[in-house]
């Protein structure tokens, strides 16, 4: 070192040398600097993505010790590995592969079953993280792109989740690839050619499982990756958001640094996902495809079902009633094509697009990074119960046969129940939803008011028997009503914001109709004045 | 609307001196919000955990974590004398799991173990000996000021003048066209992914005197079984069946028999309710398509007295008795009937094809 740079000593670490030399190519130390102890704020409920994200690792790494094993063709073979009982069986190399993993590849049955834990909770860990995005409001301005990507993930992940579960053609997926022909035939005009160009052919033909293996090993996966790098990129960019609170606000971001907590906590928490998959593929057996048996399209097991992110479409199959069109020499099947393409079709589009709906609704231009209390905006957390009650009843009529069986009721009954229910439900929701939501506003607007029940009862000299009170903490009461409360707009202030004579009355109108039903029903915040009068019991 | 309700709207509507409008900076014809009562105490005071003032509890963490961490080491090196020393047919059972593979368990707890007591290691260290005082970073505005934003548009501008293309319609139009058909050929090359339909879903493999060969007598390699005889069919059974040309259809067997499976039932002729329905069956034999109209799964649920034939998947439910009509479920049509004879020889047999498409609808159906 030169006497130019006396205050920089030259690294003595090894990993000091290694900094140096990485800075010096590729200028990391200003990113380093300003990233390493960035903020993250806690809650449990922003674990769930991470769930999501965990599990797709472990999903990568089981899937590429299968693939050193499994041979992904409809060839004919003859079975006569260690699993007696096919012994002799011709089946597909697909299929044989597969056994084999099971018996004769040690630690391949674990793998399999690692795989297929982690593709369940893979799913079920977007699901629930969407849903608690949905219902705090976080998919509010900024992050609206987010929410378009993190739903792109969700659908890939359904995607990938078929054909996974296709690959071993055994009876199980090769009765589900039949359901899903049946489903393409349906597809007005072009179903038939689909059907015919994906499968190489007449089902099953021997093109399907080759095909679903390079869209299943590659084609998803490389954009599942790409995608959740960049909703990654964004939630880091954007910052996370965080719960109200004191000191908290939409300027600042609070919480505890990347270095240290937050790289042990989410690095540990990794393990945590994966280790609890580990144990429930050694202890608990998933898709145990040598008790179904290779695929022969004549061949059914009674109460087969399917992984659960599909049994909604199952559900919604079977509860569809028989309608079918002849007209000109054509077929429209709308009791397949609904309920396997339309409904389908009407819910994921209805849950892509609620954020630009809202906005729409709202007028709301503001960025948003404190969460909403589902309970503060009634309508919102009420058309997001209405959704789930919708897919709760698919779901549950989608396992109609079990319910029937399990509790000796009539399959024909809980199938009508299911046709009523599935629209009298969601709408039942929605209303006790919102008068949750109300009551519990409620009862937060009391709190703040009166205090906190103490549990202490003190009787008068009179002999009144009353409940002691204890009021909030500052911070309490500044958390309960820091949230907006949203009033409905008058077709004037829908239609003329700015004194200018409006261009689309009739749009107008309805905006205002639609914040009318979304605000018009409200629980006031208290205001310094009431807090003021019940401190001091009311008197001027 | 109920009166509470009407009582919720009347309380929101009260005049409430302090409800600020527009305070957060709105668009205008935005929905307005009421502004927050009480002002913000500002982060509340860091409660120190023992560990943070105790030295002997943070010693006592501290050995907790070491200790969770030399668990995950000892599992993951016990998981790979797993792997070698046990046998891979070797069988345990234990309640309440029941018989499993000794392999599979023994890896799957060791590997879960090593990973969770890792995990689990590394939270509690992050929850008991790092800092847990929370602290407020600043969050920018997303979008750029006014000047940056100018100055973008200003550079793009002045690239898209650069280029000329706004000046030049010959050459956007095209460079529009040209972008335009493009892609196509990307979804063209995929026209060779299969055959065209044409009419092969109208067909089966069954003609005129192709004998009906019963499942159960067919080799385990598919090759060789035998007919079936009237009398071999007694009231009330059900014999799941295929043609004939199924045992020499080698490498094409599950798309041959993917249509033309075939259910045989038989009952008391008096009991079939349709002519037509006795006239293509043979002394009360009838056969009928195993693919179920819905979404192609084989029916295969039978209930011999009311003669009905259920599909396990979505439970379309199919009268056997009057040509197999849908009589519940989402299956819009009958099952189609295979008319059969019998041949020269006393075993039974198809007059024809079926009149009607097999298995799901298509478009083309009509």
């Amino acid at each position: 070192m030169t006497a130019t740079t006396p205050d920089t000593a030259a690294p003595t670490t090894l990993g000091g040398k290694a900094a140096e030399y990485l800075d010096e190519r590729l200028g990391i130390a200003g990113a380093a600097k300003k990233q390493l102890r960035k903020i993250f704020p806690d809650h449990w409920s922003f674990m769930l993505g991470e769930i999501a994200l965990y599990s797709f690792i472990v999903l990568l790494l089981s899937g590429i010790f299968l693939t050193l094993f499994f041979n992904p063709s409809m060839n004919e073979v003859t079975y006569n590995g260690s699993y007696t009982p096919l012994d002799g069986i011709k089946m597909s190399e697909a299929y044989a592969s597969t056994v084999n993993i099971s018996f004769d590849v040690r630690g391949g049955l674990l793998m399999r079953q690692i795989h297929h834990w982690a593709a369940l909770v893979f799913v079920m860990a977007i699901t629930v993280h969407m849903l608690r995005i949905f219902f705090t409001g976080a998919f509010r301005k900024p992050r609206e792109l987010n929410w378009l990507i993190g739903f792109l993930l969700f659908v890939m992940a359904l995607l990938e989740g078929f054909a996974g579960y296709s690959l071993p053609d055994d009876l199980l997926s090769g009765t589900g690839l039949r359901i899903a022909e049946g489903v393409i035939l349906s597809i007005p005009i072009v179903g038939t050619y689909v059907s015919f160009f994906l499968f190489g052919g007449e089902f099953p033909g021997h093109d399907l499982v080759p095909r679903l293996f390079s869209i299943h090993i590659l084609l998803v996966p490389g954009l599942i990756l790409a995608l959740i790098t960049v909703h990654l990129i964004l939630v880091f960019y954007q910052k996370h958001t965080q719960w109200a609170g004191p000191g908290r606000n939409n300027e600042n971001v609070v919480g505890l640094p990347l270095l240290p907590v937050y790289t042990a906590k989410a690095g540990g928490f990794f393990f945590v996902v994966f280790g609890v998959i580990s144990l429930l593929s050694g202890l608990v057996s998933i898709n145990p495809i040598w008790t179904y048996g290779p695929y022969v399209p004549t061949q059914i097991t009674a109460g087969s079902q399917p992984d659960w992110y599909i049994g909604f479409l199952e559900g919604s199959l079977r509860m569809m009633p028989n309608l079918e069109w002849n007209f000109w020499g054509h077929t429209l099947s709308l009791n397949v094509l609904i309920p396997s393409l339309v409904v389908p079709g009407i819910l994921f589009t209805g849950l892509a697009v609620y954020p630009f709906l809202e906005a729409w609704i709202t007028g709301d231009k503001r960025e948003h990074h404190i969460l909403d209390r589902p309970r503060n905006m009634p309508t919102r957390t009420a058309i997001g119960v209405a959704g789930c009650t919708f897919y709760a009843v698919l779901w549950i009529v989608g396992g109609n046969d079990l319910i029937a069986t399990h509790f000796h009721l009539s399959l024909e009954s809980i199938t009508w129940a299911g046709r009523f229910t599935v629209f009298l439900g969601p709408a039942f929701a929605f209303w006790i939803t919102r008068r949750i939501c109300f009551g519990l506003q409620r009862s937060d607007r009391d709190k703040v008011l009166h205090g906190r029940e103490a549990g202490i009862i003190i009787r008068s000299p009179e002999g009144e028997f009353s409940e002691v009170h204890s009021p909030l903490s500052d911070g309490d009461r500044y958390k309960l009503t820091q949230h907006d409360v949203h009033r409905p707009l008058s077709i004037a202030q829908a239609a003329d914001p700015n004194g200018v004579p409006a261009p689309n009355l009739r749009k107008a109108k309805l905006r205002a109709k639609i914040t009318e039903w979304y605000f018009g029903t409200r629980i006031e915040k208290p205001t310094a004045e009431e807090y003021h009068d019940a401190i001091t019991g009311g008197h001027h | 609307m109920t009166a509470e309700e009407t009582n919720l709207t009347e309380l929101g509507h009260d005049e409430h001196g302090a409800v600020a409008v527009d305070e957060h900076g709105h668009g205008h014809g935005a929905v307005e919000v009421a502004g927050d009562p009480f002002t913000d105490p500002g982060l509340e005071p860091h409660a120190p955990r023992v560990t943070d003032i105790d030295e002997k509890a943070a010693k006592k963490a501290e050995r907790q974590v070491a200790l969770l961490f030399l668990l995950s080491a000892a599992c993951t090196i016990a998981f790979m004398v797993a792997y070698t020393e046990i046998p891979k047919t070797a069988i345990v059972d234990f309640f309440p799991i029941g018989a499993v593979s000794a392999s599979n368990f023994a890896l799957g707890t060791l590997l879960g173990v090593a990973l969770f007591s890792l995990g689990a290691g590394a939270i509690y260290w992050a929850r008991t000996l790092m800092t847990d005082v929370e602290f407020p970073q600043e969050r920018h505005p997303l979008a750029s000021d006014p000047q940056t934003r100018a100055e973008a548009i200003a550079e793009f501008q002045q690239g898209v003048e650069d280029s000329g293309i706004k000046r030049r319609p010959l050459i956007r139009r095209t460079l529009l066209l040209s972008l335009t058909v493009l892609p196509l050929p990307a979804l063209w090359i995929l026209r060779d992914l299969g055959p065209l339909p044409e009419n092969t879903l109208r067909h089966t493999a069954w003609k005129a005197g192709e004998r009906i060969i019963n499942d159960n007598t067919v080799s385990l390699d598919g090759t060789t079984g035998q007919g079936v005889k009237p009398e071999d069919v007694t009231i009330g059974s059900l014999v799941s069946a295929r043609p004939q040309a199924a045992l020499s259809a080698g490498e094409d067997f599950n798309d041959l028999i993917a249509k033309s499976a075939v259910l045989l039932v038989r009952m008391d002729p008096a009991d079939i309710k349709s002519q037509q329905e006795r006239d293509w069956g043979y002394q009360g034999i009838v056969a009928f398509s195993k693919i179920c109209t819905h979404v192609g799964c084989p029916v295969a649920l039978y209930e011999q007295q009311t003669h009905h034939m259920l599909c396990p998947c979505h439970q379309s439910t199919f009268d056997l008795s009057e040509d197999g009509k849908v009589i519940f479920g989402p299956a819009a049509r009958s099952l189609p009937q295979l008319p059969i004879t019998v041949d020269a020889d006393g075993y039974l047999v198809a007059q024809r094809d079926f009149d009607a498409p097999v298995g799901p609808s298509f478009w083309e159906r009509g």
